[in-house]
């Protein structure tokens, strides 16, 4: 019984990993960038689903919405911005710098703004979830409806890339930006639409996020934004039901093994796993190899 | 060294011409700034300073500290002050930064200063420790609680030390019988935390109770607490320790909620401050114990005057900080009087008596009715502790 407790713990917490990491795939998949902002941008929409529900006494659907909209022009303008004029530098690592520059850049912005006090989130979810054996075993609402969402959200993008025509322009740009830009498809338009999805993704993140562990401060996203990197590389980077299972299983490794093993070395039986897996399948559970043309 | 006693002695000429040329008006100030015997001898008052951080995130304690010691040294003037002089105060800004305090400690010791209460906080009084070791000056931090504030042997404190506060809970757990089954949930990348932690399980040995589980958690994995709880649980603790930062443990209470565990959460000063989080449901503090030295609800005179006379001159109810700084003024004036210290004594000779004082006294205050000094700087006093009722910190009896 307890162990199904813990179980189900590992379940919730990696819930929340997959979710942000389907964003952060997302975005390397097509734009082959790694958008290591991507954790402060879901701090940025925590924020702002607090500030605006906390102006309309609660109302948090809107506060979503407003976040969601709010973060997709966060992504379109740091896109355009910071990540656009880099795109034809020589080396890859500059973007990747970049990257890492605007994280700390919204992180003091939102030091700047909020302080450095941690803000107490009302849960979004007001559902209290379902309870088994005599409430002995509890499964938490919001880690339902995390689960119930990443399917959803892996599901619409895999319709999306795979039927419709801006997706197939996306795997185009994923495959050759070059040969891309030849057929015709509008590769700036794509990768902006990319990051419109991803930074969307991250809003509906934090909202899930800050539901689960509800406190907030300008660090909120850091640490599980770097989760769910690892996340991702687990599952197989740009490999969208990749991120899925390597959330899924990352959180269950952390949770089991803080019960088991340690409750101070789960990071770094966490990350040692990633190097194991990276030493026997360095494209990750689901990423496919790709050859690549001399 | 020498380098700095070149800088020194360019200062004090330069203090020295610049009140020439100031003339006469306030010379005693000036004078006392090259900071050696009798300079003052004219001017027979006491000058005591105070170091917080009067502006910035932690304004809140500096102000506290720095406010009851200006209430405490006009409660004493008017009383006759000490050993029949009177005592000029003076408090100044290190906006928390360790180097602001040491210009803020060189402000004052240019105005005079006899004896420091300070810094507040611990980095600070750390920094400044340093320089009153070397002027032999008196320290007395109210509040700086780290280790390493008392190392130097003119250096006291009147706040419980950060591991010393692990003695303490475990002592008022014990003694007042909170439980049988002790669950304890720290950060072990803090010194502060580890430290408490460290010294409640040693204290712990032999005591009513006993430590059924313990689980650590660290900086980069502080938002899921369900293993950690639910271990604590599992081993059937009836008492959750938490020498953390409230931050952490507002997370902890919320999801012992979630998860329907309802055990007496005891905490330490660190968690003063979980009933002012933005947008926090104070109902789930209920209960929450908290190690503290002061109450301000508390019924003895000298708490109701204190509270009284502190919010009708500064328009707000005084913290822990507040008290611990009121004490110090007090613990200070005690000391003095134990060795007849007098005005015109330099500030070493001061810091020596008052040192020794120190370790004879016996104060009686806001924070304990029965305090006691090592020579090494810490208190020994009876832990007390407040409990959060109705969202307010209600004395624990």
């Amino acid at each position: 019984m307890s162990f199904l407790t813990y179980f189900i713990n590992g379940l919730s917490l990696g819930s929340i990993y997959a979710i942000i990491a389907l964003g952060y795939t997302m975005v390397y998949g097509i734009a082959k960038m790694l958008n290591f902002a991507h954790g402060d941008f879901i701090m940025v929409g925590c924020y702002i689903i607090f500030s605006v529900s906390g102006a309309l006494s609660g109302n948090s659907i809107v506060g979503i919405i407003v976040a969601i909209i709010l973060c997709t022009l966060l992504g379109i303008t740091t896109e355009f911005v910071a990540y656009r004029p880099l795109r034809g530098a020589a080396s890859p690592l500059a973007v990747l710098i970049t990257a890492i520059g605007v994280s700390y850049l919204l992180e003091n912005l939102a030091l700047l703004i909020f302080g450095a006090d941690i803000k107490s989130f009302t849960s979004v979810i007001k559902w209290e979830g379902l309870t088994f054996a005599d409430g002995q075993l509890r499964i938490q609402g919001v880690t339902i409806v995390t689960i119930v969402v990443s399917i959803l959200i892996l599901i619409v993008l895999q319709f999306f890339i795979n039927k419709t025509k801006q997706g197939q322009a996306m795997l185009a740009v994923a495959e050759d930006r070059g040969a891309a830009t030849l057929m015709g498809i509008n590769v700036n338009r794509t990768i902006m639409l990319t990051f419109a999805i991803g930074s969307a993704l991250a809003a509906v993140a934090g909202a899930l996020l800050c539901s689960a562990y509800p406190s907030l401060s300008p660090y909120t996203g850091a640490m599980p934004g770097i989760k769910a990197f690892v996340a991702a590389v687990l599952g197989g980077i740009g490999s969208i039901p990749g991120a899925m299972i390597g959330g899924l299983v990352l959180g269950i490794v952390e949770i089991l093994s803080k019960t088991y093993i340690s409750s101070q070395l789960s990071d770094a039986i966490v990350f040692g796993i990633l190097v194991v897996v990276l030493l026997v399948r360095p494209t990750g559970i689901l990423g496919k190899k790709i050859q690549e043309k001399v | 060294m020498k380098k700095m006693n070149k800088v020194v002695s360019v200062m004090s000429a330069a203090v020295i011409a610049l009140s020439m040329l100031a003339g006469c008006g306030d010379t005693a100030a000036d004078t006392a700034g090259t900071g050696d015997a009798g300079s003052a001898s004219g001017d027979k008052v006491f000058k005591i300073g105070a170091i917080g951080p009067l502006t910035g995130g932690a304004a809140a304690y500096g102000n506290a500290v720095c406010n009851a010691a200006e209430l405490a040294v006009a409660e004493i003037n008017a009383n006759g002050g000490i050993n029949g002089y009177q005592v000029e105060y003076k408090k100044q800004d290190d906006e928390l930064n360790a180097e602001k305090s040491v210009n803020a400690y060189n402000t004052l010791k240019d105005w005079g200063m006899q004896v420091l209460v300070g810094s507040t906080t611990s980095a600070c009084s750390i920094a400044v420790s340093e320089y009153t070791k070397a002027d032999n000056m008196f320290q007395l931090t109210p509040s700086g609680s780290a280790e390493d504030c008392v190392k130097y042997d003119n250096a006291f404190r009147v706040c419980f030390s950060d591991p010393n506060q692990g003695i303490a809970s475990a002592q008022y757990i014990s003694d007042h019988n909170l439980a049988t089954k002790v669950g304890i949930i720290y950060d072990s990348s803090d010194v502060y935390s580890s430290g408490i932690y460290q010294k409640f399980v040693q204290e712990s040995e032999g005591k009513n109770f006993e430590v059924v589980s313990a689980e650590a958690f660290t900086a980069d994995n502080n938002t899921d607490f369900s293993v950690q709880l639910q271990k604590a649980k599992d081993a059937g603790a009836d008492l959750v320790f938490l020498p953390i930062y409230y931050k952490e443990a507002a997370l902890i209470l919320t999801q012992a909620s979630t998860m329907g565990y309802a055990p007496t959460f005891f905490g330490v000063d660190g968690l003063d401050g979980i009933l002012t989080v933005e947008n926090f449901d104070v109902s789930l503090a209920e209960g929450v114990m908290l190690l503290t030295p002061f109450a301000a609800d508390a019924t003895d005179d000298l708490t109701v005057n204190f509270v009284k006379n502190y919010q009708e001159k500064y328009g707000e109810i005084p913290n822990q900080f507040a008290a611990d700084a009121y004490d110090a003024v007090f613990i200070i004036k005690q000391a003095m009087e134990a060795k007849g210290v007098t005005p015109d004594m330099s500030v070493s000779d001061i810091c020596e008596a008052v040192k020794g004082a120190m370790t004879e006294i016996e104060a009686s205050g806001l924070t304990s009715a029965k305090m006691t000094w090592a020579a090494n700087g810490e208190p020994n006093k009876e832990p007390k502790a407040v409990i959060i009722k109705d969202g307010a910190y209600v004395s624990a009896q």
